[in-house]
């Protein structure tokens, strides 16, 4: 597998008001996302993630270092366009990223910018509405959905673009737990049958624990990268940077201090709850 | 325990006689104590956020009513305005209400709607914004110059300075990172304790909700489909789950453990799980 | 609550008006009002009448819905009758009483004018029921299109209407949310003189603004990450195309304003 997203020396620095300097994000960070991976990328509030974000569609464009998107020069103004077509963006305020008043319309707004023939955006905005699960609301008014349906509405709008990658900026931050659990079910769909690469950037660990990858990000650099079971086991690093495991590796730790000598990489309940019985039973 | 707050069948129909009409509560009757620390569970729509925008007079029922003290909250105008100060209400993503130049400023705004001294202002000005951890110097800047957990903060010692003898709070801990969560539900147990507070909290954070309450509201289809303690609540996971809500991951873990055959008692703090395992494990070595 | 405000007032259906281009609307839409304000007896207002009730009666949208928005324009319509009823002089004394005077030339205006105003609103009531705001917007940039050449900003112009009817519903939520959340800290909107009244509104605007602005902002990005760059370049996945239908509402409106001008200018 190639890699989609190059992060290589990436410095950032918001640009100052009168003498005051402008605040660091990054300094000398690099970061290579695979082609067709699921990664979560973790962080406490502030410490760059949605910065980062923005570097890997030439919204914000680096002070230092590259970042490469399919091999392409996100400085480059020239293939601005290109860029944004392979990597696609969802925010976490799904009212604000709408901009149509019809569902359908909606989603063709990607496409209808790209330039492309009428009958093939109507064949994308239905294909990107069925991969959704939102094909039966096509003509509703989007103000009118709960916040997990519009959420994959902004998301069917992203996939109508046909993007290689989507990032994913907290999308779950203001969602109840059916709404999480619809918006998570979604983007592993995505990328499990479309191969498409996933770039999540959240706050909660168990959806970080669904993904392939995660990546722990502290003040503008990466803390830990790994698979989550590998991640999670460094509880004693997490704690200190303002993040917590999922609460089964807490419990296995917790009982570690008490004595027990349990894995720390058991983030399934059903295998923790094996891995407790075989300790207590022992 | 004495009832502080006593909502008795009560009904409540959005934009009644209009083809939008809808009965976001269905009579809904419990009883609120005076100290209680009662969590409110229920998905988007459930009628939860209108449920609590009853209970400081802010909508009026279509039918039931609302005793706080034992006084019926519209019965009386003098009352449901007072309702306003002593059941304090902070809102979801309450960070968007501010509007003062300074942060001090913008917690006065209830003291001194309450109709309240200079002296006795400045004094729960002061109060509320130690219990939120804000300093001496942050009182003097512009709300809007704060990072977005900080204005959180502000906005709930805008409503904690009113000093509220029952605090609702609709998920005061949305969007935050875990440290971020932490603090805010400390600040929140913090006035509990001080002024001997109830507090009402709505959150889809199991875990939190687990550790803090002492009872449990579900609503689910603007019914109150269950009222109990955390353990009788989370002991109906199957029902939960089909409301669209979570149980507790540690929960979750237990219920596997007795599917192989261990005979624990169901937990839904990590704490509990911590001390029934070490206790198990114990007992197991002494035999 | 403000919320029950429903904009665009759009009744979705699938009647033969419902399905016209939206730009054949708008167009007969005009020539309607010109007919309106060419008809000058009684043959022709019936004949405008006919015309509209025959088109409200093919889209099938209920009468009463007519009626409730006609509601806040009942004021005008009296007041219109009335005025024409007492200051118009000519023909025949009909009651002469203290200062009020009314002729039959008086009687007859008011009916025409009140029926002309009538007619009016009920027309274009009938293109907002029966067109989606967006199918309007789309019809208006595309009759608007020759405009361009004399560097009028068709297309953001209707890239902006199209963002406001989207946000219009959102906003007044969010009017609602804060004015309760201060509700909840003891402003009080309904108190005090009108100076009072308006400081009241500093702790709703300043929110209000705030959110806006910071709305405007994540749209505008999110609108680059979908790769918008202006209306160059842009492609629509529904195409306006006039259909037989579209000729046949075009021959209709015709036959209606010409039979109108033949009843002014032969005063049949």
């Amino acid at each position: 597998m190639g890699e989609i997203i190059k992060a290589e020396h990436l410095s950032f620095t918001y640009p100052g008001i009168d003498d005051v300097p402008g605040a660091v994000v990054f300094e000398d960070m690099n970061l290579t996302i695979e082609e067709g991976s699921l990664v979560a990328i973790l962080g406490s509030n502030g410490c760059g993630t949605s910065t980062l974000a923005k570097h890997f569609n030439s919204i914000l464009l680096p002070c230092g270092g590259k970042v490469w998107v399919c091999g392409m020069d996100t400085a480059d103004e020239d293939r601005l366009i290109a860029i944004r077509r392979n990597v696609g963006m969802v925010f976490q305020n799904p009212d604000n990223q709408i901009v149509a008043n019809v569902v359908e319309e909606d989603v063709a707004f990607g496409p209808e910018n790209l330039g492309i023939a009428s009958p093939e955006i109507r064949r994308r905005v239905d294909q990107a509405l069925a991969q959704v699960g939102m094909s039966k609301y096509a003509l509703h008014a989007p103000h009118l959905l709960s916040g997990g349906q519009k959420q994959r509405i902004a998301i069917a709008g992203v996939i109508a673009m046909m993007p290689k990658c989507i990032v994913l900026d907290e999308p779950t931050a203001m969602l109840d737990p059916r709404g999480r659990r619809e918006v998570m079910e979604t983007i592993i769909r995505l990328n499990r049958e479309k191969g498409i690469t996933v770039v999540l950037i959240t706050h909660h660990m168990d959806e970080a624990a669904q993904c392939q990858r995660v990546v722990v990000m502290h003040r503008g650099s990466v803390a830990a990268d790994g698979r989550p079971q590998e991640v999670f086991a460094q509880v004693q690093l997490l704690h200190e940077i303002g993040l917590a495991a999922p609460e089964t590796v807490e419990l296995c730790y917790e009982l570690n201090k008490l004595g027990f000598a349990l894995p720390l990489d058991r983030l399934d309940e059903k295998e923790c709850a094996q891995a407790l019985y075989n300790a207590v039973k022992a | 325990m004495e009832p502080i707050l006593q909502v008795q069948n009560l009904n409540y129909i959005y934009s009644a006689g209009t083809p939008f009409q809808h009965q976001a509560l269905e009579d809904v009757s419990f009883c609120v104590h005076r100290g209680e620390f009662i969590g409110v569970l229920g998905h988007t729509g459930s009628g939860k956020s209108t449920l609590m925008q009853q209970l400081n007079g802010l909508l009026k029922p279509t039918s039931g009513t609302i005793l706080l003290d034992g006084q019926d909250i519209w019965s009386d105008k003098n009352l449901t305005r007072q309702a306003r100060f002593r059941v304090g209400l902070v809102f979801q993503y309450p960070e968007y209400q501010l509007f003062e130049e300074t942060v001090y400023k913008d917690i006065a705004f209830g003291p001194k709607n309450m109709g309240l001294k200079e002296d006795d202002i400045d004094i729960r000005v002061r109060e509320a914004a130690a219990i939120v951890g804000l300093t001496e110097q942050q009182l003097q800047v512009s709300p809007f110059d704060l990072s977005g957990g900080q204005k959180r903060r502000v906005a709930i010692a805008g409503v904690i300075a009113m000093q509220p003898e029952v605090l609702i709070l609709d998920e005061p801990t949305a969007g935050l990172d875990p440290a971020g969560r932490a603090g805010i539900l400390k600040n929140i147990e913090d006035y509990r304790r001080a002024h001997n507070a109830t507090i009402m909290m709505v959150s889809h954070s199991m875990d939190d909700v687990a550790r803090l309450t002492d009872r449990l509201l579900v609503l689910n289809g603007s019914h109150l489909a269950m009222d109990g303690t955390p353990a009788q609540i989370f002991a109906r996971a199957e029902e939960l789950v089909q409301m669209g809500l979570n149980i507790p991951q540690v929960t979750r873990v237990f219920l596997e453990l007795q599917k192989l055959g261990l005979d624990v008692e169901p937990v839904y703090t990590l704490q509990q799980a911590v001390d029934a395992l070490s206790a198990l494990k114990g007992g197991a070595a002494s035999c | 609550m403000l919320k029950d405000i429903t904009l665009g007032q759009y009744f979705p259906g699938n009647s033969v008006i419902h399905r016209l281009d939206p730009r054949t609307k708008l167009i007969i839409l005009v020539v309607y009002i010109v007919a309106l304000f060419l008809a000058v007896n009684w043959v022709s207002y019936a004949l405008m009448a006919a015309f509209l009730l025959t088109v409200i009666r093919i889209s099938t949208i209920p009468a009463k819905s007519f009626l409730r928005g006609m509601k806040p324009l009942l004021l005008i319509l009296i007041f219109t009758g009335v005025l024409n009823l007492f200051f118009t002089t000519d023909g025949e004394v009909l009651v002469d009483f203290w200062i009020i005077t009314i002729t039959t030339g008086g009687l007859q205006r008011a009916i025409f004018m009140v029926l002309r105003i009538l007619l009016l609103i009920c027309g274009t009531f009938l293109l907002t029921y029966t067109t989606s705001p967006i199918s309007l917007t789309d019809g208006l940039e595309s009759l608007m299109n020759p405009l361009k050449v004399i560097k009028v900003p068709v297309h953001e112009l209707s890239m902006m209407m199209c963002i406001a009817l989207r946000f219009i519903p959102t906003l007044i939520e969010e009017t609602d949310k804060i004015m309760s959340a201060q509700k909840a800290r003891g402003a009080d909107f309904e108190s005090g003189s009108l100076m009072d009244k308006a400081r009241a509104l500093i702790p709703i605007l300043v929110p209000l603004f705030i959110s806006a602005f910071r709305r405007a902002d994540e749209l505008a990005t999110a609108m680059e990450c979908r790769c918008y760059q202006g209306g160059t370049g842009r492609t629509k996945m529904k195409l306006l195309r006039y259909t037989l239908w579209d000729f046949y509402a075009f021959m209709t409106a015709g036959a209606v304003l010409a039979a109108v001008c033949v009843l002014r200018y032969f005063g049949l």
